[in-house]
């Protein structure tokens, strides 16, 4: 206040004395984002936006309908919390992102500096192809060597320019004193133009600007491709991330306040309501409940919460609110303790050398040693240096990757893309190849088989009394138990029976008297019943045994269709979960799955993925626990749903996006003929250069043959690709 | 030939204007959203200026 009061005067002294009016802290603008997965057409935009923009506060409100996402600029005070109702009124779904973990501007920044080179070059290439087709169709003397110094006055700036991420590849290969598929490249654009520039200089015959230019376009729109595919991936992960706003609510002098999860202290009261997820690992301080613990230990039965009991981050409550005390936060919490077995395993994945390395590996020193052997030759038959550079440098840009820099990322993109209509998202660019290997599978039981929800089992085992009560309890509860047993007896015809003082005792269940007589819905404990392994609720009426109602963890959609596929397809599936043996035992059954492991804790999942890893197979993990993050890692490719933990979702290498798992079968039959496709595009480009290269170092090579045939190599190789959508 | 004096510098020039015309799209964000520009065209809402 002192500070604003001070500038706001010291123009005046005299004016000290008068009542200086408080600066106003000028209102920052906020950004908020939202997801809105539900827009499709014009008229959804027009709607939103006009719908947002109507609401106070809001300065500007835009759709972006490729990225499914609004984009708000609004006064400081307002939240995104009022705006999703606005836009629900308006009936539309919409979900607050993180505007924090949404990079989308940044990582936008280094396609649209492609894009640039890449137009660039296009650009450059095509002026200079259309004075080097005057040069090929006869044009001599004067005229050739003006149109070679206008090709040369074009080439040299834009390679210069386009080249660059070529040339910052290359060099920071060669530092670390190896090879990669850039360096042959480099050689190749360099030597062309150094060639050229000193023909052009003794009016030769021969230039190759066009050949250095249509070379770099064409590598630049591989990379660009490739880029384009990977973007795509990672700005749909990211708004999965966004989607998790990390809040919480602490406890101030009994006052309740939403901070972030990231400004959370040792020692806070935070209040965690029903349905919440633990932001932090802590101590129950006060309120009982349930809390779930499937997402961290695969445990489906419900764990009973009263004050005392240590909490764990990603853990959700399910009855009633709880005030927590934080014993750890950020790094210190369970949650990143796993992720930092995550960091121990990933070395597994980082052993897979790509199909696109493995060729440069043998292509790089090969071109190196045929142009210097080529130049060598040409020296000692001629005795003349130019001719020998000359050759050299045909040699190298005919060889020049052109077609191997298009063949990976042009089938990757076909194939990305046609998974992305199916629901999945490649996060990794390798992740295609590694997914063709595949020969075992493992699945993850709750929450990746099963949809995580319960289903009553034994319905027609009670009489209709009994359900109209337990009915009639399970209504006044939000339990997932509660919620699945409603519905069961709603669509079995079950009309409530006529309770009074009907309350909900959270961490236990609901009671009611129902004709003047207690009865109870809830745990095995608190009913008179004794605990079995099997996920119950129990009933009891005054003078009766308590019945059991019986619920088993409902399949995932596709589940069976997956597994069946897989065996079809003759790999070997196996089931890890942490749940019971029982539990596992009934759905493997269920599935036809022959191999299972239950009871396991997240080393042993990571342990037994590895051990199989040692035995030669090669793994597909599909888990979304943060019990299976170390497995996902380990595994040689690994899927989780959409459904997933955040941690588990980074950890794997392909994103379910829908309900369904029936595609991850499909994927692999997609990753085993886009791979087939990547060696018949190397196969392709093989060839063209065992009948190029002879021609090349024979000296036969004119500017003309390296253009046709650079072109219809790199066209050949991308029609190959655009097979497989 | 002298015909090329003039065409050289031309094509050049236009070739150019295509270029700058690009980079232009490009920085102006004009490839952010595809799929909504398309749609954006059929919207009733429209002004006789632009959106500043």
């Amino acid at each position: 206040m002192t500070a604003q009061l001070s500038s706001g005067t010291a123009a005046c002294p005299g004016c000290i004395a008068a009542p200086a009016e408080p600066a106003r802290p000028v209102p920052e603008d906020v950004q908020i984002a939202l997801s809105l997965p539900g827009i499709h057409c014009s008229a959804c935009i027009a709607n939103v936006e006009r719908a947002l923009n109507a609401h106070p506060g809001v300065e500007d409100a835009r759709v972006n309908l490729t990225l499914k996402r609004a984009m708000i600029k609004a006064a400081a005070e307002t939240h995104a919390a009022d705006l999703i109702p606005v836009l629900e009124r308006a009936g539309y779904e919409a979900h607050e992102l993180d505007p924090g973990a949404l990079s989308a501007t940044q990582s936008d920044k280094a396609g649209r500096d492609l894009l640039m080179r890449l137009a660039v070059a296009g650009f450059a290439s095509m002026n200079v192809m259309l004075l080097s087709v005057s040069v090929w169709s006869g044009a001599t003397d004067a005229t050739r060597d003006l149109f070679h110094w206008i090709s040369a006055a074009i080439a040299l700036p834009a390679i210069a320019f386009s080249a660059q991420p070529f040339f910052a590849n290359a060099w920071s290969a060669l530092r670390v004193k190896r090879l990669n598929m850039d360096v042959p490249i480099v050689l190749a654009i360099l030597l062309a133009l150094m060639t050229s520039l000193w023909e052009t200089a003794l009016s030769g015959e021969h230039a190759y600007f066009d050949a250095a230019l249509t070379l770099t376009f064409f590598l630049l729109a591989g990379r660009y491709l490739d880029y384009r595919t990977r973007a795509a991936a990672r700005s749909a992960a990211e708004e999965l991330t966004a989607l998790e706003v990390p809040r919480a609510i602490r406890l101030v002098d009994g006052a309740e306040e939403e901070v972030s999860v990231a400004s959370l202290a040792v020692g806070d009261l935070i209040i965690v309501r029903p349905g919440g997820r633990m932001p932090v690992d802590g101590e129950i301080v006060s309120g009982k409940s349930e809390l779930d613990r499937s997402l961290l230990t695969g445990e489906t039965l419900p764990v009973f919460a009263e004050a005392g009991l240590a909490v764990c981050a990603g853990e959700v409550n399910l009855t009633g609110p709880l005030t927590i005390r934080t014993t750890a936060v950020g790094e210190d919490t369970s949650l990143h303790r796993m992720a930092d077995l995550v960091a121990i395993a990933e070395s597994g994945r980082s052993r897979y050398t790509s199909l696109a390395d493995k060729a440069a590996k043998l292509y790089a020193p090969g071109v190196h040693i045929l142009s210097a052997l080529s130049f060598v030759g040409w020296y000692i038959y001629s005795g003349d240096i130019r001719t020998a550079l000359n050759i050299a440098a045909a040699v190298l840009i005919i060889t020049c990757p052109c077609a191997l820099g298009l063949a990976v990322p042009a089938v990757t993109t076909a194939a990305s893309g046609r998974l992305f209509r199916k629901g999945m998202l490649i996060k990794h660019s390798t992740a295609l190849e590694r997914l063709a290997e595949v020969d075992t599978v493992v699945f993850d039981k709750t929450g990746t088989l099963t949809s995580g929800t319960p289903e009553l089992t034994n319905l027609e085992d009670h009489s209709r009394a009994d359900l109209e009560i337990a009915l009639a309890l399970a209504e006044a509860s939000s339990h997932p138990l509660s919620v699945s047993l409603a519905k069961s007896a709603r669509d079995a015809g079950i009309k409530p029976a006529r309770l009074e003082d009907v309350v909900e005792v959270p961490g236990y269940g609901t009671e009611g008297m129902y004709r003047g007589q207690p009865v109870r819905l809830g745990r095995a404990g608190w009913t008179g019943a004794t605990e079995g392994d099997q996920t119950t609720a129990w009933l009891a009426v005054t003078g009766q045994s308590p019945v059991a109602f019986l619920f088993s963890d409902s399949l995932r959609p596709g589940a069976a269709e997956a597994v069946q596929a897989f065996r079809d397809g003759g790999k070997s599936v196996v089931l890890i979960s942490g749940d019971t043996r029982g539990a596992v035992q009934t759905l493997a059954d269920k599935l036809g799955i022959e191999t299972w492991i239950a009871e396991a804790l997240p080393q042993d999942k990571a342990a037994h993925v590895q051990d199989l890893s040692d035995r030669g197979h090669h793994v597909l993990m599909v888990g979304d626990g943060l019990n299976d993050t170390a497995a996902l890692a380990a595994a040689h490719v690994s899927i989780s749903p959409a459904s997933a933990l955040d941690a588990a979702r980074v950890a794997s290498d392909i994103v379910l996006l829908g309900n369904d798992l029936s595609p991850i079968a499909d994927a692999c039959d997609t990753a085993v003929k886009a791979t087939k496709r990547i060696r018949e595009n190397f196969r392709i480009a093989t060839v063209y250069n065992i009948i190029a290269v002879p021609l090349a170092v024979a000296g036969f090579a004119t500017p003309l043959i390296a253009a046709l045939a650079m072109s219809t190599s790199s066209i050949t190789v991308s029609l190959n690709a655009l097979r497989l959508r | 030939m002298e015909v090329l004096a003039y065409l050289i510098p031309i094509s050049l020039f236009l070739g150019g204007v295509g270029l700058v015309a690009f980079i232009y799209t490009v920085r102006s964000n004009q490839y952010d959203d595809p799929e909504g520009d398309a749609r954006r065209i059929l919207s009733d809402e429209w002004d006789d200026k632009p959106k500043s």
